[in-house]
Formats: structure tokens, sequence, C-alpha cells
């Protein structure tokens, strides 16, 4: 028994170094993925500290409104830009209808409020787009869709291109994003709302626009989601449940971190592959991937409770 | 008018602190609990008893469970779904493995498991707080309903994973399984209900309540005035999760008849906590007029469209469900941030004094 725990799977990994690989490399792709959405909770978080539960329906909205438009005739990069305009309109609609009436609130009260939002967006998504599954329009985005193949140690390594491109697309998004945050006025004015919404406004930081723009912002990093997932599973409601993974990968990360959303996504997707694979199938019976980051997150956070990169949390009385 | 307070004084400070200080308060809860004993059993039908009178009250249960950990003692919880399933499956388990026993003593013992549980996924929240918190419990949430499907011994190697309600009867009569009546049910569900509630109430009234919403409201100033933060924090985890296991089973064996895996994953956690927020956190009554809502609606929006002949397919319904309680549960949080119940607490106000307003 301890065997088949600590040196089994081991072995397994060192006498098959390329189908490690593979597993770590999949892993990685996935962890990209969590990595994005996580990335959206984040910034949402630090200008507004509002857990934003909606994050994954925005990603199957904004991927549903691509497809749903391509659908209807609209040209692959037009229906892009149009999906971006939906998003703001989105943005929009959510900081005047829902955000503005409850400025002030609990944060629990916030947080109710947008899943709230993500049961309207689900409902509204259905009724207008239908629940079946969608095709993402890969090929008329101009995304490669062969694959690669390795041979190291006399192996096999297959990396698909789409996966190559989702990886290229999501660092140059967290490359943009940081450079907006830290070297533009509009970046310096959503940190300065994450520290201090009194302090900030005082100094004439509308708290409005800032939210319409982050949220936005969120819109589009869930467009880019969307399409990167949806180009590995298809478009449909399923993709929701992703969501969820984001919250041990933030947790994990700490919820201030942008950096932290992205090693925690990493760290999450590869070690939750791995263990599936070498543990979890063999031992468990499988399907270890529904628990496995919540556990992970949890254990980290028995020992730095505000996560790997969070802001250190200070208590007064 | 009818809640005129005058006339009613108090000369002594138990009697201050008395569960109805109003006597109107008492008079109409006894006309909620004739209509719920006597009334509505009596002129129910079979569809009411099953789609709104039985659920209605176990949901409300499972709120009033989840009320004591996030409303009274400030922990965020969103595994209730999962504990739910741990009450659910530990009484499956217990009438099968002891066939003799009561099943209404199965279904309160059923809760000592979930409480069990609940604590032990309640001890990180000695460390983590707030949001963070919500990962041990989403852990609990994740990882018990991967156990309920993986661990065969849970469901007595059902090939289809399942749990199925055994007939059980008591004192010969059935009050679960396929032969039972709705008509029984209601009344054991009502009676371990209104039990638990009445616990409830003096819980949250007494010392224990009381150490919780100091711990709620800043957790270092209570434990400087002498509150062991870990008792009351577990103390609130394990009375929480002991209803909302209690709930489960019932949930199961009273209303479902049936239950797979699935069925205790996160939405329904998600309902249970709508119920408990739109009916206010913090509050005991917002837990039955948060059920009221959240299970009625939908039974509301099913018949409207017909009434009003509208050709409307039943998928595109139950969309439209979806969206409106979307909608409403935003809707509410804007007009009452502190629930329901606060809503009738500003309504009662305004009846006592009314009709000078001053």
């Amino acid at each position: 028994m301890l065997s088949e725990i600590f040196v089994e799977p081991f072995a397994d990994m060192v006498a098959a170094p390329d189908f490690l690989m593979q597993v770590l490399w999949e892993g990685l792709v996935s962890g990209i993925l969590y990595a994005l959405i996580a990335l959206g909770f984040v910034l949402i978080y630090r200008s507004s500290r509002i857990f934003n539960f909606a994050q994954g329906i925005m990603v199957v909205f904004a991927a549903l409104t691509l497809v749903g438009l391509h659908e209807a005739g609209v040209p692959a990069w037009v229906s892009v830009v149009l999906t971006l305009g939906v998003m703001f309109v989105l943005a929009v609609v959510v900081e005047r209808v829902v955000l503005r009436p409850l400025v002030g609130q609990p944060d629990i009260i916030l947080f109710m409020a947008t899943i709230g939002i993500t049961l309207f967006l689900i409902g509204f998504g259905e009724i207008i787009f239908g629940g079946e599954n969608k095709v993402m329009i890969t090929q008329e985005l101009g995304i490669p869709t062969d694959s690669v193949v390795f041979e190291p140690f006399g192996g096999l390594l297959i990396l698909e291109q789409k996966d190559i491109t989702a990886a290229g697309i999501a660092a140059l998004l967290v490359i943009g994003l940081l450079l907006f945050l830290n070297k533009t006025r509009m970046g310096r004015a959503i940190r300065a709302l994450g520290d201090d919404h009194q302090a900030a406004m005082s100094v004439g930081i509308s708290l409005q626009t800032i939210w319409v723009l982050v949220w936005f912002i969120a819109g589009i990093i869930a467009l880019v989601t969307g399409i990167a997932w949806g180009a590995r599973a298809g478009v449909s409601f399923a993709l929701e449940v992703i969501a969820y993974k984001a919250l041990p990968v933030l947790m994990l990360g700490g919820l201030e971190s942008i950096s932290g959303a992205i090693v925690g996504g990493l760290m999450i997707g590869m070690l939750e592959k791995l263990f599936e694979i070498y543990w979890g199938q063999p031992l468990l019976g499988g399907n270890t991937e529904t628990w496995f980051a919540f556990m992970l997150a949890l254990v980290v956070l028995l020992f730095r409770p505000q996560g790997l990169f969070g802001e250190r949390i200070i208590e007064r009385v | 008018m009818f809640y005129r307070t005058a006339g009613q004084f108090k000369t002594s400070y138990s009697a201050d602190q008395a569960l109805f200080p109003v006597r109107q308060d008492a008079v109409l809860l006894i006309v909620i609990l004739a209509f719920a004993w006597i009334i509505f059993p009596l002129t129910a039908s079979e569809f009411t008893f099953q789609t709104l009178l039985i659920p209605i009250l176990i949901y409300s249960l499972a709120a009033l469970g989840l009320n004591i950990l996030t409303g009274y003692a400030g922990q965020l919880s969103l595994g209730t779904g999962a504990f739910m399933g741990v009450g659910a499956y530990a009484c499956y388990k217990m009438v099968t493995l002891m066939p003799w026993m009561n099943p209404i003593v199965a279904i309160l013992l059923s809760g000592v498991f979930s409480a069990g549980i609940g604590v032990v996924f309640g001890i990180p929240s000695l460390r983590i707080k707030g949001f963070y918190l919500a990962i041990a419990t989403l852990a609990a949430q994740f990882f018990l309903v991967w156990l309920f499907e993986k661990w065969a011994w849970l469901y007595n190697y059902n090939a289809s994973g399942a749990i199925q309600v055994p007939n059980l009867d008591m004192f010969g009569v059935y009050v679960a399984g396929p032969q039972a009546t709705s008509f029984t049910q209601y009344y054991v569900v009502l009676a371990i209900v209104s039990l638990l509630t009445w616990v409830c109430i003096n819980l949250t009234r007494g010392r224990p309540g009381r150490t919780w919403k100091a711990t709620r409201d800043m957790d270092i100033a209570a434990e400087l005035i002498g509150i062991d933060l870990m008792r009351s924090k577990l103390t609130a985890f394990a009375v929480s999760s002991y209803i909302v296991g209690v709930a489960g089973a019932l949930f199961v064996f009273m209303w479902r008849g049936a239950a797979e895996p699935n069925l205790f994953d996160i939405p329904l956690s998600f309902r249970i906590l709508f119920i408990a927020i739109i009916g206010g956190l913090g509050s005991v009554l917002g837990n039955y007029l948060g059920a009221i809502l959240i299970v009625g609606l939908p039974v509301v929006l099913g018949i409207v469209p017909e009434a009003l002949g509208l050709e409307i397919t039943s998928a595109t319904v139950e969309h439209l469900n979806v969206m409106i309680v979307g909608g409403l549960i935003i809707f509410f949080l804007i007009i009452e941030p502190h629930g329901l119940a606060q809503l009738w607490r500003l309504i009662r106000e305004k009846l006592i004094i009314w009709p000078f307003p001053h």
C-alpha cells in the first residue's frame, strides 16, 4: 500500500518521461485557462472588493455571443468586435443596475448579487442561443489546428498548435494587463480604488467609470478565455463549471495578486493532472480533478492564510 | 391598531426578555401554527403537499442550519448541499443496516454524522477567514459529492449508484418510502422542523447565540472579552451541520424518495444560500419567508403562462425561471439587503405605531 502511494507513481514517471511531459503539458494548458479566469476575478476584486462569481458565465456568454453572431452570418473578425461591444454593454448594465445601488453593502451581499447575475445570464443565454453544444469558430479566426510532434527521450510528445496559440495569447494578455495597471493613469486609478475607495474618490477618481472599465476588461479576458477553452472543448453552459476551478486558484495565489493568479493557475492545472494520472486513477477510482484543487488550496491556506502572494492580512480591532 | 402595544406593561426583566414581549406576536404565531398543523394538511391536495408544503419546510430547515453558521456566527459556507448529502447517506445506511430502527430516530441521529464532518471541515475556520474560508467549505462540497459517487458501500453497491428509500413504518404507519402518504410525511417533517426551530430560537437567544454573534461582529474583540473562539466557531459548525444533515435526511426520505450523488451538488448549496440571504441573515423567521419565495416562485411561474394562454415550451419556461430568479435575487438585495425578515420587522414597527406615525 505504502509503495503504491510513495514509490510506484514516481517509478512510472521516471520510466516514461515522455508521457510525464505530455501530462504536464495538458495540465499546463488547462492551468492557463484557470489562470485567465482567475485573472478576471482578481481585477474586479482589486478594484472593488467584489468577489465576482459571474466571471465563469461571462466566459460562456462571450463565447456563445461570438459563435452565435458568426452563425448569423457575420464575418469572424467583425463578430469578435461586436462581441466586445456586447461585453461593454454588459459592463455598463451591471454597473448601472446592480453595482451602483449596492455600493457600500457587505461583501457577501455583493457576492450574492454576482450569483444573481450568473443565474440571469444563464437563463438569458439559454433562451437566446439555446442550450446545445456549439463548435468554436477556430479556423475562421485563423487559429492553427495542427499539432506539433516532438520526440524527447525516444518517446512521443504531441502539442496542439491551438494550445500553443492560447498560451501565447494568454501571455500577451497578461503582459498587456500588467503594463496597463502599472504604467497608465487609468491603471493607477484602478489600483488606487482597490486600496481605499474614499481616498481615491476624494482625489477625483470616478468610481463609476472605473467599475465599468474593470468589468469591461474582465469581459475581454472572458472572451479570450472563451475562445481558448472553446477551441478545446466546444462552447456550452458546462463551461461554467470552470468558474469554480478559478476559486482555488485565487485562494492559492492570493485574492489581490495578478502574478499569484498566474502561478496559482499553472500550479493547480499541472498538479491536479499529475495527481489524477498517477494517484487518482490507479488508487482512488479517478475523477479526482473535481476536488483536488480545493484540497490543495485548503492545505496551503492553513499555512499561509492570505495565499501564496496575497497581501498580508493585518487585523485591528 | 392590530399591533398596538399600549397597556402591555413589563414589570420585570425576565418579562422584557421574553420570547414574545408583544402579545400580538404570540397570537400571530398561534394562527400560523394552526394553519400549518391543522388547516393546510386538511385542505391540501397531493400536488400542494409535494410541490409546496413539504419542500418549503425542508428548505427552510436547511436554510436555518446555514443561517446559524453564516448569519449568526459569520462563517461563510458554500458546502450546504454536501452536508445535506451526509445526512441523507447516513440515514440511508442506518435504516438499511438496522431495519428495526425507528425512522424518526434515524433521521435525528443522521444529523450527528454531518455535525462530525462539519466540525472537521470547520477546523480551518480558526485560521482562515472571510472568502478564503469559502474554499474550505467548497473543498467539503466537491470532495464529499465525489465520495458519494465512488464509495460504493455508501449506497449498498447498487448498480444504479443511487439510494432508494425503502418502506419504513412506525407503529404500523408508513412514514417513508413508496407506500407512505404525503399526509403522514408532512406531519413528520412539520414535527421535526417545529422542534428544531424551537431549539434554534432558544439557542440563538441564549449564551451560544450571543457568543456566535460576538464572533461574527468582530472576532478579535470577542476573543478579548473572553470568548473562546475555537469553541464558538466549532459549535456553530456542529449545530449548523447537524440541522443541515437532518434537513438532508428529510429531503431524501420525506420528499425525493431517491437520490443520486449529483443531487447534492453545488446548485443545491447555492439554492439554500439564496434562501438564507433573501430571507435575511441572522434571522430565524427569514428562512421561512425565503423558502416560500424560492420554492413558490417557480410553481407560480409555471402556472402563469398557461393562465395567460401563452404558448411557451417547458424548456423556455425553465430558462425564464432561472432568469427571473436571478433578477429577483438582485432586486431583493437592492431593495432590502437585510432580507425579507427585515422587511417584516419594518412593517411590524409601522403597524405598532399606526395610525399615528409619530
